[in-house]
């Protein structure tokens, strides 16, 4: 068993950076509190430093966790994911809330769930990784601790995530139950073989474990959290939520199913497809009637998560495609819903509105930050130039290619619908007549962080092969971990 | 030369980075930058279309870079930046180059945020050339859709809203409706681009790539209507046409003149590169329903032309009654029908944007476009209305200028193999000439109406924009050889075709 302890540096760095911040704010009295966010950056900074010693590894630690490519991937998504969250929250975070030691340190823990979700190869650490994440953004959606929608937001959040969590450890014992082992790659061994004796249970700890998973990334039908966690919560931790929760959900979702369950694909396949069919549908419906910006984007991400499901759907025992697919995409999404939010909130934190009529007439007001906005949701509409054109393509051809011509021919119909509810926005910024006319004075931190956000939507729609090479290096590794696959000959769907 | 088409696509792009440095109070500045993009683009463009060594009809100036390779599903060549130019992309570059420096010429006048203006303007006619040029599906497509991109805002900003009495178009009506139809349209081809990809199983989005496979014959007949219709919806097809008056009368005088001059024909060109090279046998299949379409669209158009008041919406009106022709052309999948399909496709794009700039013009002064409230404005307005006259004269189709040339290349085609809609099609272009000589007869001709002694000729830049407009719709309308000998070169390679 390896025991090499140096392999989870980066996770001590994010644990002991959260510690030392609620120290620092409860007994360092000459501390000044909006310094925090910056030190807190720096430890996001830190560990995502750290992680670049790990590229081009493969290993593990005890059999639990693995350091591969695939986490090293992870782990600089994340880290980038809380730096810019950070940052985006300092100005909210020092008018609006109390207790900032707190807020940030829980901003690292939740990172650090995240990766560990990326990097489990045992689905009881997946599951405790998965807590870790899902407590801290539970108490960061509370935060507002006086405002009785950030309770509500908070308290719904927790009790249906509580639920969920039960159903995907019923579906953990399940399986356990029937395969002997939590391990992905023995779970892969025994599909693999003869399971007709106990397929009822297996398939039933499946459905469980995917309910539990369809859950945490807001897949309809388990979306009903979203709206109100996202209207809730405190501006950034709803862009927090919407970055690293659908990110991290992803990483375990997509690991779990190409790893443990990829033998009986043709099984479950026809599933994953109809929940990213719904899910589709109804978050890219259901978005066109949202007034408020956050639950329009509430909406609009559960579309998003339909579209990575379509990606799911599309996973093959015989290549890698539909994973860097999914990961492509995955980064594309993150980049451009943290341009379109953090712009959303520097306008909260000068305006204190979040309503989409309450944008008529930015265009005048803070011309750089109608443009971002309007980069960030052409690229989440799928508009050429921009990074959600390059990876909807891509994960649209997938889709065709493993013959879901179908499912890919919904997920264009349902991508040219939400233009619709983005163009809305759009129109609300450059035709809408604002109430005031002065200009809103903008931080050359903030002008920095929208500009760099935008910068990465148009990279990567304009070059994405670094990325997409980055991407293949470390999907590679889903399918090597599971080294005893034995191609099951199966009906395609 | 290659150095050349790169920069049709290059230029524009630049022009819209370097608009975005000049402060937006340097108006003047900002006007003559974007002309100058736009006169040496229609020098590139001039130079790209005289240079085309057109024996053989192959495609000339390529170029090939890298773009997304050797993943996931790509292999070798999987997606690369092909450009190059072909006998029937050469005109259209021609025509490409033509307006958007007349459209830059007639956009002088705009004075609200010009500097937004022109950056969007710019970043369509990147598109614009980009989709003539590509010789790879997914570029094609990007550039397609970059393309459609910024006319939201372009109609919707600096658009105008038609008053009807009863109610009102609102231009954001007008943007929103053209953008989302254009879009959902698009979804059409991008689910034929994902199934010819899966189809052809060869790792590579470059046509000449794809276009070396034989797709099976029923595969053809059910994605080759998806490229049929998927395009004919921005090349105005009948009955998916509604978008475009409403889209074009709520544009501004510039935009107006590119989208009913040069990206209304990408909707055809789109059907000739992609559908019918790819796919011949489902062109034929098919080519009785786009026939039908054609001949109904050059028809019903040409009939709600003679009963518009609008001087706009009849202009949109003629445009789809125009491109009903194009269809026609292309649905006789002969070579001569074909031919006059991509000379129509130049014609229009010519005569349409010289018609919009003249209305413009007149908007300009007036604020009204009604044409039974003028009367007699040849009187104030004579180098005006000879240019009015001009395009409506290539519209009803005079022999001498452009109109001519292509209508009876497409005529002659369809009587050979559609005589019902040859005969039908020569009816819509009596009623054109009917509408066309009401409309100089009401507004331009007659008795003078008193109310307008207060209009003046149209300024420096509208003359010069009209003035290259009618040289060229005259040149090619007298000697037609440099269009027809390209055009057919490369038309009579294509599959399918019989001579």
């Amino acid at each position: 068993m390896n025991l090499d302890w140096s392999l989870l540096t980066p996770e001590y760095i994010l644990a002991g950076w959260a510690g030392m911040l609620v120290l620092v704010s409860l007994f360092w009295r000459g501390f000044r509190k909006d310094w925090l966010p910056y030190l807190a950056a720096v430890g996001a900074l830190t560990a995502t430093l750290t992680s670049l010693v790990w590229i081009n590894f493969d290993t593990n630690f005890a059999g639990i966790i693995e350091i591969n490519n695939y986490t090293a991937f992870f782990r600089i998504f994340f880290g980038l994911i809380a730096l810019f969250v950070i940052l985006a929250s300092a100005r909210f975070v020092k008018d609006k809330l109390s207790h900032p030691g707190e807020y940030y340190a829980l901003i690292l823990l939740a990172t650090l769930g995240a990766n560990s979700m990326a990097a489990a190869t045992e689905l009881l650490t997946a599951y405790i990784s998965l807590e870790l994440l899902s407590f801290s953004l539970y108490v960061l959606t509370s935060f507002a601790k006086f405002d009785a929608r950030s309770n509500e937001g908070g308290l719904k959040y927790m009790l249906l995530g509580a639920f969920s969590s039960a159903i995907f450890l019923f579906g953990i014992s399940l399986i356990y139950g029937v395969t002997n082992t939590t391990q992905y790659s023995g779970i892969s061994q025994v599909m693999a073989g003869d399971i007709s004796s106990i397929d009822t249970a297996l398939f039933l700890g499946l459905a469980m474990i995917l309910s539990g998973l369809a859950f945490k990334v807001a897949a309809v039908p388990f979306h009903m959290w979203t709206p109100d966690a996202y209207e809730g919560a405190p501006f950034p931790v709803t862009a927090f939520i919407s970055a690293i929760s659908k990110a991290a959900g992803f990483a375990l979702f997509l690991k779990l199913f190409s790893q443990a369950f990829l033998p009986i694909v043709d099984d479950w396949r026809l599933f994953i497809a109809a929940l990213a069919t719904i899910t589709m549908v109804l978050g890219n419906l259901v978005a066109i009637q949202q007034k408020n910006i956050k639950r329009l984007f509430a909406y609009s991400s559960i579309g998003q998560v339909g579209f990575l499901m379509v990606g799911m759907a599309s996973l093959s025992v015989a290549n890698t495609d539909a994973a860097s697919a999914i990961l492509l995409h995955l980064v594309g999404y993150v980049i451009s819903t943290l341009a379109a939010f953090v712009v959303a909130i520097i306008y909260f934190n000068l305006t204190g509105k979040e309503k989409i009529s309450d944008y008529n007439g930015l265009a005048e007001r803070a011309p750089f930050l109608a443009l971002v906005m309007s980069i960030a949701l052409f690229s989440l509409a799928g508009m050429p130039l921009f990074a959600g054109f390059a990876t909807k393509f891509i994960l649209f051809q997938t889709a065709a290619n493993e013959g879901l011509i179908w499912l890919a021919a919904i997920a264009v119909v349902m991508s040219f619908i939400s233009l619709y509810y983005y163009l809305v926005v759009i129109r609300h910024m450059y035709l809408g007549k604002a109430t005031e006319s002065t200009r809103l004075s903008v931080s050359w931190i903030e002008y920095v962080m929208v500009g760099s956000l935008a910068v990465g939507v148009l990279f990567v729609g304009i070059y994405p092969q670094p990325l997409f090479n980055a991407v293949e290096a470390s999907t590679q590794f889903l399918y090597t971990a599971s080294h005893a696959v034995s191609v099951v000959a199966g009906n395609r769907w | 030369m290659e150095w050349a088409v790169f920069t049709t696509i290059a230029l524009p792009a630049i022009t819209a980075v370097m608009l975005m440095v000049i402060p937006s109070h340097r108006r003047d500045l900002i006007r003559y930058t974007a002309t100058l993009s736009g006169f040496a683009l229609f020098i590139i463009s001039l130079l790209i279309f005289a240079k085309y060594q057109f024996a053989g009809g192959g495609p000339a100036f390529e170029m090939q870079l890298g773009w997304l390779e050797n993943v996931a599903f790509l292999g070798e060549k999987g997606i690369t930046y092909h450009l190059a130019v072909d006998g029937i992309a050469a005109p259209m570059v021609l025509l490409t180059g033509i307006v958007i420096f007349a459209g830059s010429l007639v956009s002088w006048s705009i004075d609200h945020r010009n500097k937004d203006y022109f950056i969007l303007l710019f970043l369509l006619v990147s598109g614009v050339f980009g989709v003539f040029v590509s010789l790879d599906l997914f570029f094609f497509f990007f550039f397609y859709e970059l393309a459609v991109l910024p006319m939201y805002l372009l109609i919707a900003v600096w658009g105008s809203s038609s008053d009807f009495g009863t109610f009102i178009r609102t231009k954001e009506y007008g943007a929103m409706k053209l953008t989302l139809v254009l879009v959902g349209a698009s979804t059409l081809v991008f689910i034929g681009i994902l199934a010819t990809f899966f189809e052809s199983g060869l790792g590579s989005f470059d046509l000449q790539i794809l276009g070396s496979v034989a797709y099976d014959e029923n595969f053809q007949k059910i994605v080759y209507p998806l490229f049929m219709f998927g395009f004919g919806v921005l090349a105005g097809l009948f009955p998916f046409h509604t978008w475009s008056p409403d889209g074009h009368v709520a544009a501004p005088t510039g935009v107006s003149m590119l989208h009913a001059g040069v990206l209304m024909k990408l909707g055809a060109f789109g059907i000739l590169r992609i559908g019918m090279t790819l796919f011949p046998e489902g062109a034929a299949f098919w080519s009785p329903v786009l026939m039908t379409l054609g001949v109904s669209g050059a028809l019903y158009g040409a009939i709600s032309a003679l009963s518009q008041r609008d001087l706009k919406y009849m202009i949109g009106y003629s445009s789809i009654s125009h491109m009903g022709y194009v269809m026609m052309g292309l649905a006789t999948m002969t070579a001569i029908g074909v031919n006059g399909a991509v000379l129509q496709m130049f014609a229009h794009g010519v005569m349409t944007a010289l018609m919009f700039a003249m209305v413009g013009a007149l908007y300009q002064q007036a604020h009204i476009r009604d044409m039974t409230a003028f009367g007699g404005l040849a009187k104030k307005m004579p180098r005006q209305t000879a240019f009015f006259v001009i395009a409506g004269l290539s519209s009803l189709g005079l022999p001498g200028l452009a109109g001519f040339i292509a209508e009876f290349h497409i005529f002659v085609g369809t009587f050979h193999t559609f005589p019902w809609a040859g005969a039908l099609g020569i009816l819509a272009a009596a009623i054109t000439a009917t509408y066309i000589l009401r409309m100089l007869a009401m507004a331009f001709f007659g008795p003078f109406n008193q109310k307008w002694e207060a209009l003046k000729e149209m300024g420096p830049t509208d003359m010069a924009a009209g003035a290259i407009l009618v040289i060229f719709l005259a040149f090619m309308g007298m000697w037609p050889m440099p269009f027809v000998d390209r055009i057919s070169s490369t038309v009579a390679n294509l599959p399918g075709i019989t001579s």
